[in-house]
């Protein structure tokens, strides 16, 4: 199921602007990495690559290599589409579809490229995912209404539920707990715990705390300047990154110098 | 009275909308906080004022129409039957252009709709940014075109190109009642007619389509893509959903159109009598109808020409209503929660 990621010499480019430059980084299966650095800095936009997501944006192209298990991503031939099927996303504001009901949600990456799967299969597969976003006992009774009447919160689980539905090997997050509550980011973040057991999970996010409490491994990301391409300044587990940074950029933006 | 017909027909898919805006914005005053600075709330007041105007204008428009319709076709509605449309009375005078103009706007709408929401789909999310913007610019000129204009073309280009796939329509699918030959040999048709139709309202459905589908949210649009979906699998998941009750409000504004338009049915159809096939000449639409006998007509024959303009308002309002209710039944899906 879940598959490690390798990223080699990563340029992302929006037409003739760079973004992003000279990625190296290693990401271990069943694990939680998290990304971050201040706005602006190209870690989102790093993000995307990992699933072809930035391709949505004309003019957004790519020069290096991401393996996912020795399997280029941008190899000639292979599918975007097929590649997100295997690396899920989940966005920074929750984005059910408002017109499914949550189970109809839950189904809707499965039921692409015309699968068809029986009622019991269905039933059981909305169940296990919702298990999955710990957002079963709160919606098993309503499992027709639409996913829109859920707090955001659980919209945010949904979306979680919907992304583990499709068995991807890499779930992205990115910032998935900026617009929710501490309540509800508490929720997720335990779901997150959960999820690297069977998934490899990279989240970016803003908040250092939450970087803290969640991730295996951090990197930080930071920019020269307006106009300069965002880099990969440092990579090492969390606790180092946060207790004894070898980058001065690093420590200046985890003490909260900057940013 | 061509000209009012027509534009009840125009005015009528707003109604409703206006209603329910007029209603929210005294609320919406009346909650205002008071901790606003003084010119910011007259600026409201104003604001509230001129929208309650507004509605209530073209409410009030309605309503003239309205009751200036009831009004001058009673006497053809109470007059002894046997003195209407030469002795036919006014419902067997009505009941065929009721049907021809239905059937009229039908299929035109049959073939404008697929079309509208594919050109619509091409450009809001297929074509290159400058194709694109070329081609909206030349479907909203298409819009500008006066019917007549269209009549016209129809009349001289379209009715005789039309001719040759009438026959093999008769030939081939003659046992259907709706292409029973002989086809007529000019191609003055309903179906030609609406085949005019069809590419009057196009632009009107385009244009709407395309700006609601332009609107879905980014948000969703992604959550589609990041889920392995297709481009196309991505416009049903995400796009179509949302743009649903627009791309209904689209098509409810052009039938508005096909309902009512005069001119180029006029010129485009031989009426005649009601008949079951769409490619032999005959049928009539109630616009057209009352087009043509307009200008001779007066006293009786006058009031049941506004009668049947009358019906033609009923028909434009119970699509509208029913429109409006295709809309709301799905409301608590709509994503507005």
């Amino acid at each position: 199921m879940s598959k490690r990621i390798d990223v080699k010499d990563l340029n992302v480019y929006y037409g003739n602007f760079r973004a992003v430059e000279g990625v190296n980084i290693n990401i271990a299966a069943r694990s939680v990495t998290a990304f971050i650095g201040p706005s602006g800095c190209g870690k989102s936009t790093f993000l995307r690559t990992l699933n072809r997501m930035h391709e949505v944006l004309p003019g957004a192209r790519v020069e290096g290599q991401v393996l996912l298990d020795g399997d280029d991503l941008y190899g000639p031939g292979v599918d975007p589409v097929a590649v997100r099927s295997h690396v899920g996303m989940v966005f920074q504001r929750p984005n059910p579809f408002p017109t499914m009901s949550i189970r109809d949600n839950v189904l809707a990456g499965v039921k692409l490229n015309g699968k068809k799967l029986s009622k019991a299969d269905s039933e059981a597969l909305v169940e296990s995912s919702l298990l999955g976003a710990n957002l079963w006992n709160e919606v098993k009774d309503r499992l027709d209404k639409p996913g829109s009447g859920l707090s955001g919160g659980q919209q945010q689980r949904l979306c979680i539920a919907r992304a583990i539905a499709v068995k991807p090997d890499v779930i992205l997050m990115d910032e998935p707990c900026s617009a929710l509550d501490p309540i509800s980011t508490l929720a997720v973040e335990d779901l997150i715990n959960e999820l690297k057991e069977k998934y490899t999970v990279v989240i970016v996010t803003h908040n250092m705390q939450q970087a803290a409490r969640v991730s295996d491994k951090t990197a930080f990301f930071n920019i020269a300047g307006t106009g300069k391409p965002g880099k990969l300044i440092e990579y090492a587990d969390t606790t180092a990154i946060f207790n004894n940074p070898k980058e001065k950029a690093t420590e200046d933006y985890v003490s909260g110098r900057f940013g | 009275m061509t000209k009012a017909a027509d534009e009840t027909a125009h005015a009528l898919p707003k109604g409703p909308e206006v209603t329910t805006t007029q209603t929210k914005t005294p609320e919406q005053s009346g909650g205002t906080p008071k901790l606003s600075s003084q010119g910011g709330a007259a600026g409201d007041r104003i604001f509230s004022g001129a929208a309650l105007t507004a509605g209530i204008i073209i409410l009030v428009v309605l309503c003239a129409v309205a009751v200036f319709l009831v009004a001058q076709a009673f006497p053809a509605l109470v007059a002894p039957q046997d003195q209407i449309a030469s002795g036919k009375g006014f419902w067997q005078y009505i009941l065929p252009l009721v049907v021809g103009t239905v059937i009229a706007a039908a299929v035109a709408l049959v073939i404008a709709t697929p079309i509208s929401i594919g050109v619509a789909l091409f450009i809001s999310h297929y074509a290159p940014r400058r194709v694109a913007q070329i081609l909206g610019y030349v479907i909203d000129l298409l819009a500008a075109i006066p019917s007549v204009v269209f009549g016209a073309w129809g009349i001289s280009f379209l009715a005789p190109a039309l001719v040759p796939g009438y026959n093999w329509l008769a030939s081939t699918l003659g046992w259907i009642p709706i292409f029973s030959g002989p086809a007529s040999a000019t191609g003055k048709t309903l179906l030609t007619a609406a085949v005019v139709l069809a590419v009057m309202v196009i632009p009107i459905i385009t244009s709407i389509s395309r700006e609601i589908f332009l609107q879905t949210p980014k948000l969703h649009e992604e959550a589609a893509l990041a889920l392995g979906a297709t481009r196309w699998e991505m416009i049903r998941m995400a796009v179509f959903p949302f743009a649903r009750p627009g791309i209904i409000s689209a098509v409810m504004l052009g039938l508005g159109r096909a309902l009512g338009e005069t001119m180029a049915v006029a010129l485009v159809l031989s009426s005649g009598p009601l008949i079951a096939s769409l490619i032999q000449s005959g049928n009539q639409t109630i616009a057209a109808e009352i087009a043509l006998n307009f200008p001779e007509a007066s006293g009786l024959s006058l009031s049941t020409l506004i009668a049947a303009g009358l019906v033609l308002f009923v028909i434009t309002l119970v699509v509208n209503v029913i429109a409006r209710w295709v809309i709301s039944r799905h409301k608590e899906f709509s994503g507005a929660n």
